[in-house]
């Protein structure tokens, strides 16, 4: 099915032209049969169950799942944790094979065999992956056992979180949107992400031809008129950068006409310690952006 | 009388179109000096030594800074767009991603033919689909296919001429290198160490398509080395020889590179020193006998396959390679022996901390991966990779471009089935959030010591080209193409282009006027003096 013909029709001359669209044909109709069959396929796991598949597609799950889901599903900083019933991106069968074929637009979820790494899967091998994440998926919805409702006046009051996260496009813009984090990145990695945010910078911006996403480093610039602006990289190159400062304007700025730039990973979000944020109200904020999460 | 009329217009036609004078024939001859005609781009690197250095002097230190864009062609294909174009006498021979390939008139970017190869819908090959460009001889350019498949075409109209299956892609192999063309020949190198395959270079007739030899690189029973592999393991080695090689000709020899032993991360699959993955290979030209190599990484067991070009240098009166491995290590090889002259870490390793008799580096026990996971620097894409290097013989300086990267390395056992991969594991970004990044080097070839870096933000997938301009220009994956000074690292000039750059750049020359090209994003970008 990734058979292009980059303009549509043979572009040669003589006996070419009577070869391509031959094959053009015979081509058209291979990919209708596989389509088909492969449409019907899609449906259900025909390895639902069966150990020996799951194996197979343990295998499978750590040369081309694991980098960003981890070791055994279950998630970290760069995906979701697998073994939870709930997927955002549908929880049968079908779409978790359409969700690692076709990838996921707009995240870091690739087509499968597009990445830099490895082969990429065939139907077979696929619905193995699948069989084994139904095997390491847990039962239960493992959902964190704090109060939503608090943890939702934590976020948009004492706590101070919406001054920098957006949730359902209300809150600041300094820090990552957090509507859907939940069902994106494990609980451990939430957790990390708020008692220790500088371990991991959050993802930002991903562009489709580069290999990594911008990170949400933290930037000084004093400019040449003097000006001194603090705030995150929206995203930077060797010349250029485009930041949003701390009262969350935009500079646009390039590097050699500044008269200082400086750039740490030491995240503009506090380390929220169990001293400012106990366990308990750590809980209910995890229930809040999870239950923001499912809608 | 119609008839005589006829021929008038048709000479009248010729005529106009001989403002650009187009020689067809490519020889060989012109092809062992290519430097000498350096508006030309002849080969992958250039020219037969691997140096990726253009005499073209035009465009120097003193002007890039005026450097304008000149003209960009579109492809539209998607995914990591590698090609190296060729350039003969106006004409721009080039490829894109999706086997494609077109000849484009160079001066304005213009299509003047246009050519899909069809690949069957269930390839598979490794880290995308890729082509990185063609070879050309006499009227015919080469393509090798992602199904495993030779191409010629006719150059002056992109017809087939043949098309030669070599192995078959559904056990996992393919081609995505630029062919070499030498004497009368068409030299490939198989891909897919990423399968349980078995890896090797081969040469065909150019004008037939006729087979003329094939040397594997996992050598079978009663060939030396083959007692480098236990048991049936030779059968399934990988070893592929996926970057485009380099051609002596005062020794009549072929220098190229090998990749890892598959499965890749499971040695104790495979035991022994498994000749001749991540080898340097000298093969008779008109044979492929194999006539010397040296194993940059024995047992290797992350995935540091050896396939970067190898320069040919001369220093000093000798015959060198220069050659920066993807296992973070800068050697320096005598070429007419293959015996190890230096050897010196040009990028953070952490895998080695002895030397063998020999003066090559040897793997740690600590470094060798586990179920769990071991870190271990370089991670899994090296300290380099495919992007061509370049020597400039005006700063004797060699460039790479490095990457700081490490990994965690995990490994379990496999079983191969065929046209399955068969990677004994796999690996993950090491989990102390330290950021990857990269930098153009360059290394005193004789030494291995850095002259200077000039630091990409994020690491780079680009090539490196030299000029006698006193410019080294390369790509970042931020979408720049920067022009740098060859003998200080400063950066000169930049445009952005708006993907980032998985190729290496060009240098070519058309009625006087020096351009530069390079892919990037869907496109291939051209640049001009105003």
């Amino acid at each position: 099915m990734k058979i292009k013909n980059a303009w549509g029709r043979p572009v040669a001359r003589g006996n070419r032209v009577a070869r391509g669209a031959v094959s053009a044909i015979f081509c058209t109709i291979l990919v209708l049969t596989v389509a088909s069959s492969t449409a019907i396929a899609q449906q259900t796991n025909p390895f639902a169950g069966d150990a020996k598949a799951a194996k197979a597609g343990e295998s499978q799950f750590r040369a081309n799942c694991a980098f960003c889901h981890g070791l055994g599903a279950r998630g970290g900083g760069r995906g979701p944790d697998l073994t939870r019933a709930q997927k955002r991106h549908g929880k049968t069968d079908a779409d978790l094979f359409r969700t690692i074929n076709d990838g996921i637009p707009g995240t870091a979820m690739p087509q499968n065999g597009t990445t830099s790494q490895g082969v990429g899967m065939t139907a077979e091998e696929i619905w193995q992956v699948i069989t084994y994440i139904r095997s390491v998926e847990k039962k239960s919805a493992l959902l964190p056992a704090g109060d939503a409702a608090h943890g939702d006046k934590l976020f948009h009051s004492s706590a101070g979180c919406f001054t920098c996260h957006m949730i359902n496009g209300k809150g600041g813009r300094l820090g990552p949107e957090l509507t859907n984090i939940a069902t994106a990145r494990s609980v451990e990695s939430l957790v990390d992400s708020v008692r220790n945010p500088s371990r991991h910078l959050a993802i930002g911006l991903i562009e489709n031809t580069k290999e990594f996403p911008q990170e949400y480093e933290t930037v000084s610039v004093v400019t040449a008129d003097g000006e001194a602006f603090t705030g995150v990289a929206l995203n930077e190159d060797n010349f250029s950068l485009q930041m949003l400062d701390t009262q969350q304007q935009i500079h646009l700025l390039e590097k050699d006409k500044l008269k200082s730039f400086k750039k740490t990973r030491e995240s503009l979000m506090p380390a929220y310690v169990k001293k400012t944020l106990p366990d308990h109200d750590l809980q209910d904020l995890l229930a809040y952006l999870f239950q923001v999460s499912a809608k | 009388m119609m008839r005589r009329t006829c021929i008038y217009v048709f000479a009248l036609l010729f005529s106009c179109s001989m403002c650009l004078p187009i020689r067809a024939q490519v020889t060989f001859d012109r092809l062992v000096h290519a430097s000498k005609e350096p508006q030309n781009w002849l080969t992958y690197s250039g020219d037969y030594s691997g140096r990726r250095h253009s005499e073209l002097t035009q465009i120097n230190t003193g002007n890039v800074k005026n450097l304008v864009a000149r003209w960009i062609y579109q492809t539209g294909a998607l995914g990591k767009f590698e090609t190296t174009p060729l350039v003969v006498d106006g004409i721009l021979y080039g490829t894109a991603q999706d086997n494609r390939v077109y000849a484009l008139d160079a001066r304005t970017g213009r299509p003047i033919w246009q050519y899909q190869y069809l690949y069957p819908s269930d390839i598979r090959p490794c880290c995308g689909r890729v082509n990185r460009g063609l070879a050309i001889l006499g009227d015919k350019v080469f393509l090798g296919t992602l199904d495993a498949h030779v191409v010629a075409l006719d150059a002056k109209t992109g017809s087939v001429v043949w098309d030669v299956a070599a192995v078959d892609y559904r056990k996992g192999y393919s081609f995505t290198l630029a062919p070499l063309a030498v004497k009368n020949m068409i030299v490939v190198g198989i891909s897919g160490g990423e399968y349980g395959t078995r890896g090797f270079v081969e040469a065909y007739d150019a004008n037939s398509g006729a087979r003329k030899w094939r040397f594997y690189t996992t050598p079978g029973p009663g060939e030396p080395g083959h007692e480098t592999w236990a048991g049936d393991s030779w059968k399934t080695g990988g070893a592929p020889a996926w970057i485009t090689g380099v051609y002596d000709k005062d020794t009549d020899q072929l220098f190229w590179t090998t990749g890892n032993p598959a499965p890749s991360n499971r040695k104790a699959q495979r035991e022994g020193d498994n000749l001749f993955s991540n080898s340097l290979i000298a093969l008779d030209t008109d044979t492929g006998k194999l006539n010397w190599y040296f194993q940059y990484t024995k047992h290797d067991d992350h995935d540091w396959d050896s396939t970067q070009v190898p320069v040919m240098v001369e220093l000093d009166g000798k015959k060198l390679i220069a050659h920066a491995n993807r296992n973070g290590y800068f050697y320096l090889i005598d070429r007419t022996t293959g015996k190890l002259i230096l050897s010196r870490p040009f990028a953070t390793t952490t895998w080695s901390d002895t030397y063998d008799t020999e003066g090559r580096p040897v793997a740690t026990k600590e470094s060798s991966p586990t179920l769990e996971g071991r870190k271990v620097c370089p991670g899994a894409a090296g300290s380099t990779n495919w992007m061509s290097p370049s020597f400039d013989p005006q700063t004797r300086l060699f460039y790479v471009t490095a990457r700081e990267q490490c990994d965690i390395f995990s490994t379990a056992e496999q079983t191969n089935e065929e046209g399955h991969a068969y990677y004994g594991s796999a690996y993950f970004p090491a989990d102390d959030a330290e950021p990857y990044w990269g930098a153009l080097r360059a290394l005193d070839p004789l030494t291995g010591e850095k002259k200077w870096e000039f630091r990409h933000i994020s690491p780079s997938w680009s090539g490196v080209l030299t000029t006698g301009g006193g410019l080294a220009f390369t790509g970042d994956s931020e979408g720049n193409f920067i022009a740098l000074e060859a003998s200080t690292g400063k950066a000169l000039w930049h445009f952005q282009m708006g993907g980032a750059v998985y190729a290496a750049p060009i240098a070519y020359a058309i009625d006087g006027k020096e351009y530069l090209a390079i892919a990037a994003g869907s496109a291939l970008f051209t640049f001009t003096l105003p």
